[in-house]
């Protein structure tokens, strides 16, 4: 889908005022200007986008209107006649969601002596995980320090972070690279051994360690080969929709659907993990998303059903540079990369309207605010906003052939559709990127429930409000490798009893008695596009 | 999406749909009324999950793509293979060595290749497959690494050989092998986790711990930049 005669005709006027572009950088925000455009134009601030919770252990609190809908929701179970007698399969751990988070968490523990299940919705590995391309942090290098990366991330999460969860994650991330290594994932290093690293969004060191432009994807795939190695037991295509608890209201397992035969199966655990990831199918406020096709938050409702307090549910990262055209590629992720090279967003006159590396908030609302309030956004046939992102200035400035060697995972992608984007601008606007909150966690991933754990995507408090590039990655690692360690610690200790839906009947009292009535049910499980 | 988008017809597993010229595969399935359960992950080119085969009308030859990264066109006769049950061989990797012999306890098969190439032609990655599994067989792991790095393991490779080979579990195998056993391990990386053992930095953090929002803020925006 090569650009149309219109697109073409505006090409030109970008063409026109590139040369007076080189070198010229565009004035950074003062701190009074970011905060202006951030209240104003970032969907975060939109208090229509959100709505307070009636129900639960977090009545009252802000969340995104669709997250609000899951929330106020019956059970998929609700009316369903279950045996809860029968079992159809018995663990020590059960982890839901096989992503990083819950690779982690399980190979740590059966590591830990206890025998383990992940129980998956897609395939094992189809995830967000999958995806990540820019990288990895951990403070390794000599001229970096723990502490260092500590206050980087504080400074991210504009100091809202939970200070025991900052200390874990950057603690443990030299061993979670380590780790890493020795389970042979294949980093970016020199000829001595020691990893390249460089800079990402907010960092002060150079401490993102990538595997090219395929990070996430290399991570995934070595745990999920070591845990096949390790003759794990995996059940795909078997989403968890609800928890099960024990008389203590302890967790003890989940009710699973194959989604394939439509029936409802019983797993028993003495404990469970919640790795289910993110959010970015519910696409708050429209926004197209980046994320993968099963980022439905099943893990915060299914938390949440059972009493788990939830931290920043209300605070989304959107990326400023999703893909806008050609169609093909709505919401996909255009990588920071890019920008980090030398693009920049231009608006429908070929002006520069924002420098091109402010932080991934301030960014996307300029974005958002070129096109909506100053109406100078890029006309598109599919009629969805855009500004232009002109990757060609890569190759102006770094020399010609820095797009094939640098960028070749976007070069591909946008080639499919026929755009080259070493020879024509880029068309973004911001996408649905990152769940910056969730269940609440303490150091040990340990939710308000006991015997439930919740690690990566799906848990909060790490980030704040604003996740850095590189710590997402690392927290899924850190996070699912502390969960799985303690759950299989914390299984010795439990003697298997009854298990009951009693939390599921009574949350449905409970929405009921708030005048909550309809037939919307969650989890979502699966998006459902029609494209029309 | 806008009315004014031309539909054209494609036949998914025989069966006609009219669907906008626009979209992916995955889309225009789910325009015609699909709801994925298989065969969609990513929907981003990065998990292989929907790798599909296809021809177009009164074509002979059969070609292939990515679902998710692949436009519809007139006349497109589709189907997906969202499952290949190829075998994986489980190893400990702490035991075996980067050489042909261990490699052939692992995956025999590697070793009879014919050399027919069907696999790189298939490869939506364009990823020199056959030339991986030549590099493997000469006990290069560290070329085997290289060329097969940007693999997306969809099996599309699988289903065409004709000797069977499993070539993404094979790669995988060389790129761990490679990783753990022939690339150097980083002594910083060593050198850190020795320091974090002995509790080096406990008291840094610590202190960072204790301090209050404002002195946190006067301490990040001080920092320096390397
Ligand atoms: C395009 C993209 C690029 C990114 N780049 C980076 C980067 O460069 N660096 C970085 O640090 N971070 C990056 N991130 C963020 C990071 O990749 C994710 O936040 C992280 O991988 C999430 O890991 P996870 O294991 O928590 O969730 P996921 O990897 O998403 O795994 C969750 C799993 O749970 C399954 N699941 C969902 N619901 C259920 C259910 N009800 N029952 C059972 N299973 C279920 C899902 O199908 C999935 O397999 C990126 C994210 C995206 C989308
Ligand atoms: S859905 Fe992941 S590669 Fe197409």
């Amino acid at each position: 889908m090569a650009y149309t005669a219109q697109l073409k005709e505006l090409v030109k006027i970008v063409e026109k005022t590139r040369p007076s572009r080189v070198g010229v950088d565009h004035p950074r925000m003062t701190p009074e200007e970011r905060q202006e455009v951030l209240e104003r134009f970032h969907p975060d601030f939109i208090d229509e986008g959100f709505r307070r919770i009636r129900v639960g252990v977090d009545k009252g609190s802000r969340l995104p209107q669709q997250m609000a809908d899951i929330f106020e929701s019956r059970s998929r179970l609700d009316g369903v006649e279950l045996d809860l007698s029968k079992s159809d399969y018995e663990v020590d751990v059960l982890v839901i969601g096989g992503g990083g988070a819950g690779a982690a968490a399980a190979l740590e523990a059966h590591g830990g002596g206890a025998s383990v299940m992940i129980a998956t919705k897609l395939r094992f590995g189809d995830a967000n995980t999958m995806m990540a391309q820019g990288g990895i942090q951990a403070a390794v290098k000599a001229n970096d320090r723990p502490d260092i990366h500590y206050l980087d991330i504080m400074g991210g999460g504009r100091f809202e972070n939970i200070p025991e969860l900052v200390r874990a994650a950057v603690l443990d991330a030299p061993q979670v690279i380590a780790w890493l290594e020795k389970l042979g994932a294949m980093f970016d290093k020199d000829e001595q051994g020691n990893m390249l690293a460089i800079h990402g969004g907010g960092t002060s060191r150079k401490r993102m360690h990538a595997a090219r432009d395929y990070t996430g994807a290399e991570i995934m795939r070595t745990l999920r080969d070591e845990a096949y190695n390790r003759e794990i037991k995996v059940v795909e295509f078997c989403p968890a929709v609800e928890l099960l608890l024990d008389a203590k209201g302890r967790a003890a397992g989940a009710v699973l659907f194959n989604l394939e035969t439509e029936e409802y199966l019983i797993a028993r655990a003495k404990t469970v993990i919640i790795a289910t990831g993110g959010s970015g199918r519910l696409h708050f406020q429209d926004f197209p998303t980046s994320n993968h096709y099963g980022a439905t938050a099943d893990g915060l409702i299914l938390g949440y059903r059972a009493g788990a307090k939830t931290i920043y549910a209300d605070s989304v990262q959107y990326h400023p540079t999703g893909g806008a055209y050609p169609p093909q590629l709505l919401g996909l992720l255009v990588t920071e990369k890019t920008r980090g090279l030398g693009a920049t967003p231009l608006n429908v006159k070929g002006e520069q309207f924002v420098f091109h590396l402010e932080t991934r908030d301030v960014e996307s609302s300029a974005i958002i605010r070129e096109c909506q309030e100053r109406k100078l956004g890029v006309p598109l046939p599919t009629g969805v906003p855009a500004v232009w992102l002109d990757s060609p200035l890569i190759e102006i400035i770094h020399g010609e052939g820095t797009i094939e060697r640098q960028l070749p995972a976007m070069l591909r992608q946008f080639a499919r559709f026929d755009v080259d984007i070493r020879k024509d601008p880029m068309l973004i606007y911001p996408t649905l990127h990152y769940q910056n909150g969730g269940l609440l966690i303490d150091e040990h991933a340990r939710s308000t429930v006991e015997n439930l754990y919740v690690a990566g995507e799906a848990a909060g408090g790490i980030h704040g409000r604003n996740r850095l590039m590189g710590n997402s990655l690392l927290d899924i690692l850190v996070f699912g490798r502390r969960a799985g360690r303690d759950a299989a610690a914390a299984s010795r200790e439990v003697t298997p009893g009854p298990v009951s839906l009693e939390h599921v009947q009574s949350y449905q009292r409970e929405l009921e008695e708030a005048g909550i009535t309809g037939d919307r049910v969650s989890p979502l499980l699966l998006p459902h596009y029609t494209h029309r | 999406m806008s009315a004014t988008i031309p539909l054209i017809d494609i036949y998914v597993m025989g069966k006609q749909y009219m669907v906008p010229e626009t979209l992916t595969i995955i889309e225009a399935m789910e325009y015609a009324g699909y709801h994925f359960k298989r065969g969609c992950g990513c929907r981003a080119g990065f998990c292989g999950a929907c790798a599909t085969v296809y021809r177009m009308a009164g074509d002979f030859e059969l070609k292939v793509g990515l679902a998710c990264q692949t436009k519809v066109e007139p006349g497109m006769y589709l189907t997906q293979i969202p499952f290949f049950p190829g075998r994986k061989a489980n190893f400990d990797l702490e035991e075996i060595k980067p050489s042909v012999a261990d490699f052939a306890q692992l995956y025999p098969e590697v070793f009879r290749c014919l050399g027919c190439s069907s696999c790189t032609k298939v490869c939506p990655q364009d990823i020199d497959v056959m030339q991986c599994i030549a590099s493997i067989q000469q006990g290069d792991f560290t070329r085997a690494a290289d060329i097969s790095f940007d693999c997306v393991m969809c099996g599309l490779c699988v289903s065409r050989c004709p000797v069977h080979i499993v070539q993404y579990n094979a790669a995988l195998t060389a790129r761990r092998l490679y990783s753990r056993h022939i690339a150097p391990p980083s002594s910083q990386l060593k050198r850190r986790n020795e320091e974090l053992k002995a509790g080096d930095f406990e008291a840094g953090i610590q202190e960072l711990m204790k301090a209050d929002k404002e002195r946190l803020q006067e301490l990040y925006n001080s920092r320096d930049i390397e």
